[in-house]
């Protein structure tokens, strides 16, 4: 089972590989990817370099380019993955049908993972990615129950990456519209969700209110922390209620399910966040380096430990983490 | 110009729903749609039993095309999925990859819906070598990207081989989750639903602090709190080489909102208008490479 862990920049890949990362992946400085943010990611110098750096300390390169082009910006695409495969990278990340076809009759010899964000969910999508364009690997969707990704994995055509960690999507990736409907930009067309141009905060006498193009998304107390206002994540009204009623502010943490996830034959373990910070890479990737290892040790005596769970609850958004869909709190 | 009717996107109950086809089968539109695409877990009609209502629908000369599920968890989501791609007679649309995996298969045509992700010619183009004659154009697109796709296909030469549908009436499917909304917002748990959903035919608006019609949830299904209104827009729809406007059924007036659009795409009226029929303000801003929320046409745009 190995670690997939997040770089938004040199520095942040550096620590990744340092603390025990078997692959890191990145993203271009632009729209290709689906964590556009102002100030992240790589152009193809540090790129290069960090290809170097990794593969001189034997761990990989991936790149996510898991964005959908549109035909004004399919050069950028193109370009990415020529640049991607240029530089030495081990694996492309891909979410778009059409890049993926460009990327296999291209770049035949470099592996495909199908992205998150490509929404692959049943084994029949998955033999659609496998026999098109012969994917080594699927990331899936943080919708499945662990039963569910047992099932998957027992049939699956290619190898499965599962998320571990960070911060939680509610909606299934690659299919929400949320953030277009409210501010014209979307994680598939922009690699953005409630992007920070759209958002205000707006102190009142009775407290701050964020707004997302001006929609209010929430109003705090002066004894509540402020949250980022992401789309799903406000209190709303349905019938004269107004409460979290799409999801509350979580993190997703799966560790103490990692004998499970090796059991079903899970080949890669994902953690979220090239958009936090070195502190963050480094604490992380620590704790599942460390907690990986003693569970491919002895799977059977495998606890998660709480100094680990401590130090991951540290870095996690919001108060409180959960296992997500994978135990289905809400059923 | 055509029109076509979407599949029911609320749990409504079997009656009501044999009424509905009962009452637009002799409709202008020439296309109906049908099947659940939001949650496997209602069974107001079994996947056989939409296979016998399409079937016996598919009499009135209209294409009937059977809509799959947009989101595929369990394996018995999968054989549901199954069962209607193996129907043996009606066109399918594809709502997530595993369906047009399932045509594919059996190398027959089918169409892609709203919620597959085709953003570029070259998806399509994928998609077409496996059998696509028609998609549905993603609600978060605009006129412009249409044109440069539509562009795009005719210079790799399948334009003249496959039809657009673009998603024209109604309240948008915007997102897709493993989680309920609807029994999250009754406090119950999704296993032991009770299908509460039925008791929301049009779903539950989620407004704003403010009183703004936001979104609108129906089940695990979080859709546009605005109502996509794009008849203003059918003349240019028309020139880019729209073939057919989708109206996704609503609980009121379905019928009245069909008859105002085929007036107006036979030019038999220029009147666009259809306020009294709405139950949460327009919206048109995805097409106009806007936010989706946005609104401003209120006339027909030439």
């Amino acid at each position: 089972m190995k670690l997939v862990c997040p770089a938004g920049n040199y520095p942040m890949l550096k620590a990744a590989v340092d603390n025990g990362a078997d692959a890191v992946y990145i993203g271009f400085k632009d729209d290709t990817n689906a964590r556009h943010f102002a100030g992240l990611n790589f152009n193809d110098g540090t790129a290069q370099k960090a290809v170097k750096y990794a593969h001189d300390r034997g761990a990989k390169v991936y790149v996510a380019i898991n964005t959908y082009p549109q035909p004004a910006g399919w050069k950028r695409w193109q370009k990415a993955v020529d640049v991607a495969a240029d530089i030495g990278i081990d694996a492309l990340i891909v979410a778009d049908t059409g890049v993926l076809a460009y990327a296999t009759e291209k770049h035949p010899q470099l592996d495909r993972h199908l992205s998150v964000q490509g929404s692959a969910t049943n084994v029949e999508a998955l033999r659609f990615y496998k026999e098109q364009f012969d994917i080594q690997r699927a990331v899936i969707p943080r919708v499945l129950s662990m039963a569910q990704v047992k099932q998957l994995a027992d049939n699956s055509p290619v190898e499965l990456e599962v998320f571990g960690f960070g911060s939680l999507c509610v909606m299934v990736e690659g299919r929400c519209l949320l953030s277009s409907y409210a501010t014209g930009e979307s994680p598939n067309t922009c690699g953005a969700c409630s992007p920070a141009k759209a958002v205000r905060w707006v102190e009142t006498p009775t407290g701050m209110e964020t707004r997302l193009n001006n929609v209010l998304i929430d109003r705090f107390n002066a004894d509540e922390k402020a949250g980022y206002p992401v789309v799903c994540k406000g209190r709303f009204t349905v019938e004269g209620s107004t409460y979290h009623a799409l999801e509350e502010p979580t993190s997703l943490n799966t560790l103490e399910l990692l004998p499970q996830l090796q059991q079903a034959g899970i080949k890669a373990i994902k953690i979220e966040g090239r958009q936090r910070s070195t502190a963050y890479v480094s604490k992380v990737v620590k704790v599942w380096r460390e907690a990986i290892d003693s569970c491919l040790n002895n799977p059977q005596a495998f606890s998660a430990k709480s100094q680990w769970m401590q130090d991951l609850a540290s870095v996690s958004e919001g108060t409180q983490t959960t296992l997500g869909a994978y135990n289905r709190p809400w059923q | 110009m055509r029109l076509s009717l979407g599949p029911i996107l609320y749990l409504w109950s079997r009656q009501t729903i044999e009424d509905f086809y009962q009452q637009h089968i002799d409709s202008a539109v020439d296309v109906i749609y049908l099947g659940e695409t939001v949650c496997a877990k209602r069974r107001s009609l079994k996947p056989a039993e939409w296979i016998e209502l399409a079937k016996e629908l598919a009499k009135s000369g209209k294409q009937i095309v059977l809509s799959t599920l947009a989101l595929i968890e369990a394996g018995s989501d999968l054989s549901s999925v199954r069962q209607l791609c193996n129907n043996g007679e009606l066109l399918v649309e594809a709502n997530e990859m595993g369906a047009v995996q399932l045509m594919a298969d059996q190398k027959l045509p089918f169409v892609a819906g709203p919620s597959l992700n085709i953003y570029n010619a070259y998806t399509l183009k994928q998609l077409h070598n496996q059998g696509l004659t028609r998609w549905v154009m993603p609600v978060e697109l605009n006129a412009e990207t249409l044109a440069d796709i539509l562009s795009d296909a005719e210079s790799l030469g399948f334009r003249d081989q496959i039809e657009t549908e673009v998603f024209s009436y109604g309240r948008m499917p915007l997102a897709y989750s493993a989680r309920c909304f609807t029994t999250r917002y009754r406090n119950i748990s999704k296993d032991n639903c009770q299908f509460v959903c039925q008791d929301y035919p049009e779903g539950l608006p989620m407004d704003s602090q403010e009183g703004e019609a936001f979104f609108n949830i129906n089940g695990i299904q979080t859709q546009s709190g605005r109502i996509q209104h794009l008849l203003p827009h059918w003349h240019q729809m028309q020139e880019l080489g729209v073939d057919l406007m989708r109206i996704s059924p609503q609980p009121q007036h379905t019928g009245e909102i069909i008859k105002r659009y085929n007036e107006v795409i036979k030019r038999e009226s220029q009147d666009t208008d259809i306020q009294q029929y709405l139950s949460a303000p327009a919206c048109d801003g995805y097409w106009r490479g806007q936010s989706g929320m946005d609104y401003i046409a209120t006339s027909e745009q030439h």
